[in-house]
């Protein structure tokens, strides 16, 4: 699927400041049963943002209010666990574009960046400022640029740098896709094939 | 000619890449493709959506494993979103030409189980599947990883990923085992040391004379729990013990094929000299059977062992593995001998063949399971449930109170009813103890299956050495 041009923006960021947060907990196993790729966000976190049965859980960041925004700000290792794409297209359903942390498992940043959501690795230290940031100011603010490849803290206005793949940021930027280019090498797979014989 | 020296990885890895993106990943030629029904359907949506066809069907083979039932398999599946998934499979896979081997297939069974005993899974080839313990795979000196769904449908409209090349780390596992000390003891001990992040970014070689001595089940049990340290994958140079194992099963080399083929397999090594971006040394003597107690694999003990207090973690480390402990219903250094058990799950792609169902039934043999335990013995595979039958298994395990089930991921992550209840202790042998991974409140511990006998038929958390 085409994915959606990544553009710069400034949005204010929910705090999950939990390490190790699998994709497990992301999107539960049973929820994985659709055949298509829609609806996943009404269930991601399911088993923290809602308590048994479907009474939310108050006290989990995605139903308390003051928290809103475009920006997920999570715990080191995220994503780690099984690699199922669903963590990602949960995530990117419920409407968030970035995820920061100062460490993502590989397949998640994988499927992330397949589906345009961008993972934003930090040093432990910015992480720790980021999540201060937000609990003194759940309405600060912080802008996230693909282009220049930062992402800033408009409440101290520090900002920082982060890595991507070079491939990886030409699709996201133009929202082109691997399957897209894959295919126009079809012939050129099919002469390796022959000297794989 | 001389060149650089090389590692398996390397060898494997360089031998696969059609291009190289400037700037970019790799276009990484995939040898062979496993699908299944839970991460395939978008994929085949996708490429329908782009009038693509799947461009090499016979290097796909499909099996419906994650959500089945592991009872009744002959019925129509009750549960009506995870027969829309496996009738799905069945209908892409009718559509575009693919082998599959549905649920009654005597081939059928967990596909990380199914491509070994088969033969499919050789040597030197790289194979992908969209489900991360892939890395089972590895255990025949293959490079074989987990992928997402997007990258499923990469494969099928291309037989080719793009894929940035991981680091080469190797881990030695030196001397002897002790007495009840398995492949899964030692998968444990090294996430334990290393962490579920501590892989991040590398493909494991694992090496030295403890690994050498294990069978090709125990490898496999080492190469799955790979995922679980956050690496790509793992991998084994293949000996006499893989191309024994390999000889003969369905879809091995044949013949001329077979002699052709060996030679190749027998090239299969890392290089004295190549270098690693990372390297870890373990003594084999210094593992004991492994428990874990919080809420991913990274938190494991030797079972005589307690849980650390956590005095000396910092601040967010601190709140997480209290979170963890407060899930489990532990407490810091609580002892973990003892504890109580309410479930035992025998299964998965980690411990679910033939070799892990000998251990088990030599274990319970003339013993009793205890009242309080509820038992599931889940084959992981057809031809594992026939073997265990042509044994005489069933017998025995009968005899001692424990019945098999049918075969599939079942409980390993309780997408079908097979849900460990909410507060529930289970030991189990399959590969993660993530919160609700075995059903909603659901509390895990890992272990081996020997670990999961003693607490079988003890009905608590033992050491099963007292046994032996
Ligand atoms: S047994 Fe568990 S880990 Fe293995 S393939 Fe099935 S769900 Fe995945």
């Amino acid at each position: 699927m085409p994915i959606d041009k990544f553009v710069k923006f400034r949005s204010p960021a929910v705090p999950l400041p939990i390490e190790n947060v699998d994709t497990d907990q992301i999107i539960p196993a049973r929820f994985l049963k659709a055949v298509e790729r829609k609806g996943f966000g009404d269930n991601l976190f399911r088993d923290w943002r809602y308590k048994s049965g479907d009474t939310p859980n108050p006290d989990f960041v995605l139903n308390e209010s003051r928290y809103s925004g475009k920006i997920l700000v999570a715990g080191k290792n995220f994503g780690s666990g099984s690699s199922r794409e669903h963590a990602a297209w949960a995530i990117y359903d419920y409407g968030f574009r970035v995820v920061v942390s100062s460490f993502f498992a590989d397949i998640f940043k994988n499927n992330a960046l397949n589906n345009g959501l961008l993972p934003v690795q930090v040093s432990p230290e910015y992480l720790e400022k980021l999540f201060e940031t937000i609990e003194a100011n759940p309405n600060a603010e912080f802008e996230v640029d693909l282009e220049s490849q930062t992402f800033t803290n408009l409440e101290t206005g520090e900002t920082t740098d982060y890595e991507i793949n070079a491939y990886k940021k030409k699709c996201l930027l133009n929202g082109y896709d691997d399957i897209d280019f894959l295919v126009t090498l079809k012939d050129k797979v099919a002469r390796f094939e022959e000297s794989l014989r | 000619m001389s060149s650089a020296p090389k590692t398996l990885f390397d060898k494997i890895w360089d031998a696969h890449v059609v291009e190289h993106v400037d700037g970019g990943p790799d276009v990484f030629y995939i040898d062979r493709h496993f699908i299944h029904e839970v991460t395939s359907p978008v994929a085949f949506g996708g490429l329908e959506r782009r009038g693509l066809k799947v461009f090499r069907p016979e290097k796909t083979v499909a099996t419906p494993d994650h959500n089945v039932p592991t009872e009744g398999q002959e019925l129509p599946i009750q549960e009506l979103l995870s027969r829309k998934q496996v009738d799905t499979l069945t209908a892409n896979c009718e559509k575009h030409n693919i082998g599959l081997y549905g649920l009654n297939h005597p081939f059928h069974g967990i596909v990380h189980v199914i491509g070994p005993e088969l033969g499919i899974t050789k040597p030197g080839m790289t194979i992908v599947c969209g489900d991360s313990h892939t890395s089972t795979h590895g255990a025949f000196g293959s490079i074989a990883f987990g992928i997402g769904t997007s990258e499923v449908e990469m494969v099928l409209a291309s037989q080719c990923i793009l894929q940035p090349k991981p680091k080469k780390m190797r881990i030695n596992v030196e001397g002897e085992l002790h007495k009840g000390v398995t492949a899964k003891d030692i998968a444990l001990y090294i996430i334990s040391k290393i962490s579920t992040s501590g892989g991040t970014g590398h493909f494991i070689e694992y090496a030295g004379s403890a690994i050498r001595s294990l069978s090709m089940e125990g490898r496999m049990t080492l190469c799955n729990m790979s995922i679980e340290s956050g690496a790509r994958g793992g991998m084994i140079a293949p000996d006499e013990v893989t191309f024994e194992y390999i000889k003969g099963r369905e879809f091995a080399p044949k013949g001329e094929e077979w002699e052709k083929q060996l030679a190749y397999w027998k090239t299969l090594k890392s290089d004295d000299d190549a270098v690693f971006d990372l390297e870890y040394t373990y003594d084999a003597a210094d593992i004991s059977p492994m428990i874990t107690y919080g809420t991913n694999p990274g938190m494991g003990i030797g079972v005589d062992g307690a849980i650390p207090t956590g005095e000396d973690m910092g601040k967010s480390d601190r709140f997480t593995f209290n979170k963890s402990l407060e899930y489990m219903g532990f407490h810091p250094g609580d002892k973990m001998l003892g504890k109580q058990v309410d479930y035992v799950f025998i299964g998965s792609c980690t411990n679910g063949r033939i070799e892990d169902f000998r251990t088990f039934t030599d274990f319970v043999k003339g013993k009793k399971k205890a009242d309080n335990i509820t038992a599931w013995l889940v084959p992981g595979s057809h031809q594992v449930e026939a073997q265990i039958r042509k044994e005489g298994l069933v017998e025995i395990l009968e005899e001692a109170g424990f019945e098999l089930r049918q075969p599939g991921c079942s409980a390993c992550l309780a997408m079908n009813e097979d849900k460990i209840p909410a507060g529930k202790y289970a030991v189990s042998t399959s590969n993660r103890n993530f919160e609700g991974r075995q059903g909603p409140g659901a509390r895990t511990m890992l272990a081996s299956p020997i670990m999961a006998a003693a607490a079988a038929v003890t009905g608590r958390v033992t050491d099963p050495r007292e046994f032996l």
